[in-house]
């Protein structure tokens, strides 16, 4: 991705910084956990997710199985840990796609002549009040069970989102006295975007970065949900509340975990989000008159 | 001001008829053929040509559109391809149902979000103003359709106050029976909304808490509780309409979620049963309601924030 490369310079420092804050150290803790758990479940779970076990129905948390085991004796931890490697998939395509597009309309509404700029500054304004889940749903429909479905229906909702935020920094920074230096010292477009525009675009882009994919992975949730995410044997989160909701009254507590999972990833992603703010930003910087959490 | 708001009602059309393209695109132009997804794998071609040439998917596209668009112009906007029933008149009873919903969590959201916002702004260096900003937080990062469930095992289930879900069978003719089923699924939508609206409204109104115009209130006599209700609230909520108005569209895509989860009989359950049917017609019209709805509300925001920010209403 060519933000990465744009904030490869500082990115030691960008980590640094984040790492001062109190919601970078929590969001990355929390962010690193949902990762470590997706690895893990590539390597080992304690069962099989998929493994059906009638004499472990319903299997009670902290025995044999430890967050206990669902109607058919199907391991709820090994579920859990599975369904992280999916949702952090989701997250990751969704986001990388969102980024890819939205550095693609931001920079063609302020690189090329202005017409064609400002055709593209309309065509985001309509596309930005397009509900990105109704997007989401219309693709569900017409392709229904594919994971890739919901990457590129988010991605393309979430990059349209991330382009209108791109653009206006763009704007920002092209009208700075480095950039009207660098061209009157004959720098062409390709060296000024490379040079000027994404690095210093780069910490909005972080921003927004980790909040799409925190919106991504309730997104997800929520369409796995409905029954319209990645398909059956794959345990997604949203998938298992949905299979669970019929017993709702007999075991409210298998509810918790998949919930809890969802809380805690996306809690991560916002709080990383909330870092790289104030990292990026001096002003938001704990200071005396500013509250502890450096909200925006 | 007259010139502003032709130029907004503008972009609204065009928006709208974008959105009618995109939706129409989305599901003629994809799925391959909507008669042989009607007619099912064993159909014959006559078979399928024969349904092709009812549902008129065998003429031009544009043409096919234009009708299309001049149906829904004209308030029809088409027949369900798998039952038949009037795709409007469907809609119409079901949003009886996700109206209500929606309106009253928009109300209760913006009310508690705001009103909490401006306290955890006023208070942000004690306690129950951190306290308040945590929360914000946690409700940001909870998925809606979870809080429902977990709503439903403690008030449902466990304390039986409410009912777990469904609707009653004479709608609106049993009205407190209506409104009871009603409670757990709007404080659900409301909690989404309020808890972005509260981070917003406290940073909105932090930012305003340092501006020279409070302190001159200040110096003017007033309290700081009176200085900040008079000046600094009117300032900071100018910006908290315009994401009130980006709430709604969220909150219209909860209740997709949250009409399933309470098995409400509203427009978004109808909405999800269309997809897994594959009503395409059905679904096309859903979404371009829906989609015209968040608009249109789009639009009266913007407009209304001109009209109550006199900077913004003077300008050219």
């Amino acid at each position: 991705m060519s933000a990465g490369a744009g904030a490869g310079r500082g990115a030691g420092g960008i980590v640094r910084g984040v790492l001062r804050t109190r919601s970078g150290r929590l969001g990355a803790a929390l962010s690193g956990l949902i990762v470590l758990a997706a690895l893990v479940s590539l390597v080992w779970t304690p069962y099989d997710p998929t493994q059906v076990d009638p004499a472990d129905s319903w299997a009670p948390p902290f025995g044999r199985h430890p967050l206990g085991a669902d109607r058919l004796g199907r391991d709820l931890c090994s579920q859990l840990l599975a369904g992280a490697r999916i949702t952090l998939a989701v997250a990751v395509g969704t986001t990388a796609l969102a980024a890819v597009i939205g550095l693609a309309l931001a920079l063609s509404a302020v690189l090329p002549p202005p017409p064609v700029a400002r055709g593209v500054v309309h065509l985001v304004d309509v596309l930005v009040a397009f509900p990105l889940l109704l997007i989401a749903l219309v693709l569900a429909a017409v392709f229904p069970g594919r994971t890739w479905t919901t990457v590129v229906a988010l991605g393309l909702g979430l990059g349209v989102q991330v382009g209108r935020v791109t653009r206006g920094e763009l704007r920002r920074v092209l009208a700075t006295d480095y950039v009207l230096a660098a061209r009157a010292a004959g720098a062409g477009t390709g060296r000024i975007v490379r040079r000027h525009l994404l690095p210093n675009v780069a910490p909005t882009l972080w921003v927004q970065l980790s909040l799409t994919a925190g919106v991504a992975v309730v997104a997800e949730a929520a369409l796995s949900y409905l029954g319209l995410g990645p398909p059956p044997p794959a345990p997604s989160w949203g998938r298992s509340l949905h299979d669970l909701q019929p017993y709702l009254t007999l075991r409210p507590l298998v509810l918790l975990w998949p919930g809890l999972a969802i809380v805690l990833t996306v809690l991560g992603f916002n709080l990383l989000g909330d870092g790289l703010r104030e990292a990026a930003d001096p002003h938001l910087r704990p200071a005396p008159h500013t509250a502890v959490d450096g909200a925006p | 001001m007259a010139l502003i708001l032709i130029r907004r009602l503008g972009l609204l059309l065009v928006s709208l008829l974008v959105a009618s393209v995109l939706v129409f695109a989305a599901l003629r132009l994809l799925p391959g053929d909507v008669a042989q997804v009607i007619a099912g794998t064993r159909a014959s071609p006559e078979q399928v040509d024969r349904i092709a040439h009812q549902l008129g998917t065998d003429r031009p596209l544009v043409i096919q559109y234009l009708h299309w668009l001049g149906g829904v112009l004209s308030g029809d906007v088409g027949h369900s391809a798998v039952n038949g029933v009037s795709v409007s008149g469907e809609l119409g009873q079901k949003l009886t149902v996700t109206g209500p919903l929606v309106a009253a969590a928009t109300l209760l959201g913006a009310l508690v979000g705001v009103s909490l916002g401006i306290v955890a702004a006023a208070r942000h260096r004690r306690r129950s103003g951190i306290v308040l900003s945590v929360l914000s937080q946690l409700g940001l990062a909870v998925p809606s359709f979870w809080v429902g469930l977990m709503a439903t095992t403690v008030f449902a289930v466990h304390w039986r106050w409410l009912p777990a879900g469904g609707f009653p069978a004479g709608g609106w003719n049993e009205p407190a029976a209506a409104v009871r089923s009603l409670v757990l699924p709007v404080l659900t939508l409301a909690l989404l909304e309020g808890a972005v609206l509260l981070r917003f409204t406290r940073s909105a109104t932090l930012e305003v808490l340092h501006a020279d115009y409070l302190r001159t209130a200040r110096a003017k006599g007033l309290t700081r509780g009176r200085a900040l209700l008079r000046h600094g609230v009117r300032n900071a909520l100018l910006p908290v309409l315009s994401v009130l108005g980006l709430e709604f569209a969220s909150l219209l895509l909860g209740a997709v979620v949250i009409e399933n989860v309470f098995s409400l009989p509203g427009a978004g359950q109808m909405l999800v049963t269309d997809v897994g049917n594959r009503d395409l017609v059905k679904v096309q019209g859903t979404v371009l309601l829906v989609t015209a709805v968040i608009l249109v509300v789009g639009f009266l925001v913007d407009v209304g924030h001109h009209l109550l920010d006199p900077r913004l209403r003077d300008a050219r």
